[in-house]
């Protein structure tokens, strides 16, 4: 049980001649928040499709604590939470209805009340969820991805197109969640928001690794003051610094 | 199965949000069926043997069937799919196969339903069964049981939106009106009769109507075929289905 809660081996995907992720290999550690680093088409959606057994690996390995997803997909997903990218819902769902949905797809699932009035949409629950803001969605599909009680909540891209204000909130309740001991893997093109939220991070490029480690050590190793900076600089683009 | 009927109950509830599927499949039938009462209800339609009240209740009482079969159940699965619903719902310790049954539940529901007016309707307008109801009723069933396996076998193959309003158009329209559905066969020529009879849809009308003047003869062919319609379009449905 004291195993990593999620480690990837020389995993390698490719899309026709394209290799997508390439050798990538890294562990998330329990209780940890762990962002995968890179711009749009890095391989960071890729990488969270191929741990979840969402595709199918060309070559290496991805275990969820200790499991392969694909294989044992009833169990991981008992104990694993997931928001993907741009999830939509059935039309004409309210907000309500969803989590009836999502909690009846496990065996213990948490009081979802409590998870709305947590994340502030209490008052929305009759509300359709097509009617609500870009925020208020994103917020719920994190609702849904902790409703089932997970260890670890997987969250691809989730506060891509939010304004300040409804991203600040995620992350506020994000840290909630971290200072309970989830285990927290997100992909994120935000700088700030890696700083704020991730204990560690690994920066990918075209599905390679250019840095891994704490944000001090990687900032610290391109010789950087800030995350950012030191991103551009693994990415070889040291003209902009 | 506490936990299979919370999630049809939140189904049924969005099913009956989307009216357009819903009023036809249950308004269309039941006002064909007004129409060809007035008109020529108690005379004999052709040399069936049958009158056409008669005739059009059975035939009527299956386009619940069809409209679910060809037109629901296959755009349901094809959005959730091209939406990625089902590409969530993989990401839960519940298979998505569970949506899919609560959602073709909610198809079964709007088809009995639609059966269920129709079949007020008739008993209004003078009309009595004479074959034996649950021997009906179960002929009905295993009529939609293999209609759906066929609309699920299409939301299996299709793999884009396009090629499902394709196919569905290819399949409900000419089964809606040249299986005898809305149209009594009774009225067509003879070769589009045999035609009408070769579909699907058509097998299971031609059955209804024996037993429901109580002519329980000749059922072995057309209850195989339905049967193995069921078996395999089932298969394919399953063999072929995809979460994305």
């Amino acid at each position: 049980m004291n195993g990593p809660a999620v480690s990837v081996r020389e995993l390698t995907k490719s899309f026709g001649n394209r290799k997508v992720v390439d050798g990538l290999s890294f562990d998330v550690q329990r209780g940890e928040v762990f962002a995968l680093l890179g711009h749009n088409g890095a391989g960071k959606s890729t990488t969270i499709d191929l741990i979840l057994g969402l595709k199918t690996a060309d070559g290496g390995s991805a275990e969820i604590l200790g499991m392969d997803a694909a294989k044992n997909r009833r169990r991981v997903f008992e104990r694993v939470g997931v928001q993907l990218q741009n999830s939509r819902y059935q039309p004409n769902i309210r907000v309500e209805e969803a989590c009836i949905e999502y909690a009846s797809l496990y065996a213990e699932p948490a009081d979802y009340p409590k998870l709305l009035e947590q994340f502030g949409l209490s008052g929305l629950r009759k509300n359709f969820v097509s009617k609500l803001s870009g925020g208020e969605r994103q917020k719920l599909s994190v609702v849904l991805a902790l409703i089932g009680n997970p260890e670890i909540v997987f969250l691809d891209e989730l506060t891509t197109g939010l304004d300040v204000v409804a991203r600040r909130e995620v992350w506020r309740t994000l840290k909630q969640l971290k200072d309970r001991g989830l285990t927290i893997f997100l992909t994120t093109h935000y700088m700030e928001e890696a700083e704020a939220l991730c204990d560690r991070v690994c920066i990918i490029r075209e599905g390679k690794k250019l840095a891994e480690g704490s944000i001090d050590e990687v900032v610290a190793a391109a010789g950087q003051k800030k995350l950012e900076d030191a991103y551009l600089f693994f990415r070889g683009e040291e003209e902009l610094l | 199965m506490k936990r299979f009927w919370r999630m049809y109950g939140v189904e049924q509830r969005i099913f009956l949000r989307s009216p357009d599927v819903l009023l036809f499949c249950l308004a269309m039938p039941l006002v064909v069926f007004i129409v060809i009462t007035m008109i020529t209800g108690w005379k004999n339609a052709a040399d069936s043997g049958l009158t056409y009240l008669q005739s059009s209740y059975v035939s009527l009482s299956t386009v619940g069937i069809c409209c679910s079969a060809f037109m629901s159940i296959p755009i349901t699965v094809v959005e959730l799919r091209s939406q990625g619903i089902l590409r969530r719902m993989y990401c839960s310790p519940c298979s998505p196969a569970r949506l899919l049954a609560c959602d073709t539940i909610c198809s079964g529901v709007t088809a009995a339903l639609s059966c269920l007016i129709l079949t007020v309707a008739a008993l209004i307008a003078g009309y009595r069964m004479e074959g034996s109801v649950p021997a009906y009723i179960a002929v009905w069933l295993l009529t939609m049981i293999s209609m759906f396996s066929i609309g699920l076998m299409v939301a299996s193959l299709c793999r884009s939106t396009k090629s499902m309003n394709v196919a569905t158009s290819l399949l409900y329209f000419p089964m809606l009106l040249f299986s005898g559905a809305t149209i009594p066969a009774e009225v067509f020529p003879a070769p589009m009769r045999a035609a009408a009879g070769w579909m699907p849809l058509g097998v299971g009308i031609r059955l209804l109507k024996s037993v429901s003047v109580g002519c329980y003869d000749n059922m072995a062919a057309p209850l195989i075929t339905l049967a193995v319609i069921t078996a395999v379009c089932g298969a394919v449905a399953v063999k072929a289905f995809r979460w994305e």
